[in-house]
């Protein structure tokens, strides 16, 4: 489903992803962790060419991102992102947030993309905001309208770029109990997170990454119980030290 | 119980205790500008209204202390319609009023659409067409004769409308990262505002012309229009640069995400939301381009200000400039005052719209 093969990118001099390989199969789920700066956002951000790779290969789908802007505009068409920030658009409402796209890039009718939006709204549970503007909403709500807008799109994968931590801590589990139930319905899905308790709830795969690189991927269970790296112990101990 | 009149007296004395005469220093300062404001409306009042002479001839305005208003009277047709035949001046009239009702027609948010795009070049041709005729029933009339109100109607509204999405094209350009188109929007950009406006017409006077094919000839007033079209766009553009640089990253990011084309995203996302952010300015570089245009009367064409000092040239009425540049100045307020009105009203939706 999703391939990347000795990726490298650089920011100027920082060598931000020091030649990464990582297979997502379908309807697999990958939780990305590690320190900040390690890389992670970055990985994600290259899947759908938000940042460009400057070496390797990354195939989403059986289609290789490179410079042709059909192949990016496909890809960011199949690949649904959640971002830190929400990103929803101001200056619409959450339903003309959530039908925007697919009445655009997929030419959906209005009508049809309207009932699409309303069902996904129903789905992350607040269908009764569909007329408001996202500045109207909690934050929890807002993120919930974004996962909504990226599954209007019916995505073949979903990538999060640490969904919950612009969240008050009292909302981050309405985001996180929709995640959850995206994943139970077989949703291809990576996921930035520092979220523990979620990683271990529905990963079949924790991936550290740490200076750039893969330290060590494994099923989450052998992950927090008997980590194989000291950079994973260490980084286990921090974020599971309160 | 109070009657109303004694209740708002009071509410007013109120007001003024506290903010005109609150403080010691407070209330000197509200003497002195009083004081200031007496001294100078007085005497302008008394010229303007008490002593001045409304109707009647030049005689009886020299034997009059105030003003002659009574010369607007009898120039008012120079002054709107210039040197234009006087037999015809239903022509700009009925021109300017289509002109006029576009504008009206197109102040409604509502109406911005495809259709609106298609209504001006309509406009604009039914207005040239009607001022120039040439049909039959319809005199030919020169454009060295047009003249007055309508001229610095066409230049502004027609360069307005004409600059502002070759403007959005110029800013989008020059934050693009093509380096070749970049680096000619900002040559562009630069070099346009790096010259007076006044250049700019004479150029278009005498060099547009010598790029054109041979046989094809451009009468003057198309080439100022084309120099106001092309000067008003590179000042735009940077106001809408501004707008463009307000919106965060996240937006385009988020519109990339989804799989939207650059057209896409700058059409749906960020110009609606960038365009928003500087309305303000819009609307002070859309009064700047109508004051403008009365640079137009350096190269032969005379606009409103250039037919109205044209006006002053009758001997008979020999006298009395202060009263004419008076009335053409009432007019440019209230074209400037409008459009100052309509952004604010603009603003007001605009942001209730999008409450956050």
């Amino acid at each position: 489903m999703i391939e990347l093969i000795d990726v490298h990118k650089w920011f100027g001099d920082f060598h931000a992803l020091r030649g990464v390989s990582l297979t997502v199969g379908e309807r697999e789920k990958v939780v990305v962790c590690g320190p900040s700066g390690s890389g992670k956002s970055t990985l994600i951000r290259c899947i759908n060419r938000l940042d460009v790779h400057q070496g390797g290969r990354i195939v989403v789908d059986g289609v290789e991102l490179d410079d042709k802007v059909a192949n990016i505009e496909r890809v960011r068409s199949e690949v649904g992102m959640v971002f830190q920030q929400f990103n929803l658009f101001p200056h619409l409402t959450v339903m003309e947030n959530l039908t925007l796209a697919p009445v655009w890039v997929r030419k959906l009718p209005r009508a049809e993309a309207e009932d699409v939006a309303l069902h996904y709204l129903g789905r992350v549970g607040i269908p009764e905001q569909a007329d408001k503007f996202p500045g109207q909403l909690s934050g929890g709500q807002q993120q919930r309208v974004a996962i909504a807008r990226s599954l209007c799109m019916r995505p073949k994968a979903m990538l999060f770029d640490e969904p919950t931590s612009a969240l008050d801590p009292e909302m981050i589990k309405e985001v996180l109990d929709v995640m959850v139930e995206l994943a139970d319905g077989g949703m291809t899905m990576i996921v930035v997170t520092h979220e523990m308790g979620f990683a271990r709830r529905v990963a079949d795969r924790v991936v550290f990454m740490d200076a750039g690189d893969i330290v060590e991927t494994a099923p989450p269970a052998q992950f927090f119980e008997n980590p194989r790296e000291e950079r994973s112990r260490l980084f286990l101990s921090q974020v599971l030290a309160h | 119980m109070k009657d109303p009149i004694s209740l708002a007296l009071n509410a007013f004395l109120a007001w003024a205790h506290e903010n005109l005469f609150g403080s010691v220093w407070n209330t000197v300062l509200t003497v002195v500008t009083l004081i200031a404001l007496v001294s100078v409306l007085q005497p302008l009042a008394v010229w303007a209204l008490a002593a001045a002479q409304w109707v009647g001839t030049a005689a009886d305005c020299r034997a009059a202390d105030g003003a002659c208003w009574a010369i607007v009277g009898e120039k008012y047709r120079w002054i709107l319609f210039g040197r234009y035949p006087p037999d015809q001046h239903w022509r700009p009239l009925v021109a300017m009023v289509l002109l006029v009702g576009a504008i009206a027609w197109s102040l409604d948010r509502r109406r911005w659409n495809r259709s609106l795009l298609a209504l001006w070049p309509v406009v604009a041709v039914a207005f040239y067409a009607l001022m120039q005729g040439g049909a039959p029933g319809l005199d030919f009339v020169p454009v060295q004769r047009w003249g007055g109100l309508p001229l610095t109607l066409m230049l502004s509204v027609i360069g307005i409308a004409a600059a502002f999405p070759l403007s959005v094209v110029l800013a989008l350009g020059r934050r693009s990262r093509l380096p070749a188109v970049r680096a000619l929007c900002i040559a562009y950009i630069e070099l346009i505002r790096g010259v007076p406006l006044i250049s700019l017409l004479f150029m278009a006077t005498l060099m547009l012309p010598l790029f054109l094919p041979e046989g094809v000839n451009l009468n003057d007033l198309i080439c100022a229009q084309v120099a106001m079209i092309l000067f008003s766009a590179a000042y735009f553009a940077e106001v809408v640069r501004g707008g463009l640089q307000a919106i965060p990253r996240g937006q385009f990011e988020a519109a990339d995400a989804l799989g939207l084309s650059y057209a896409q995203s700058m059409r749906k996302i960020v110009l609606p939301q960038a365009l928003v952010h500087v309305i303000p300015p819009l609307a002070n570089t859309c009064i700047g381009i109508f004051k403008d245009t009365s640079l137009v009367v350096l190269i032969g064409l005379f606009d409103l200000l250039g037919a109205a000092k044209a006006a002053l040239a009758d001997p008979a009425w020999h006298g009395f400039p202060a009263e004419v540049y008076f009335f053409a100045a009432a007019i440019y307020f209230v074209f400037c005052y409008g459009m100052s009105l309509y952004s604010r009203r603009l603003e007001a939706d605009l942001a209730k719209g999008a409450a956050r």
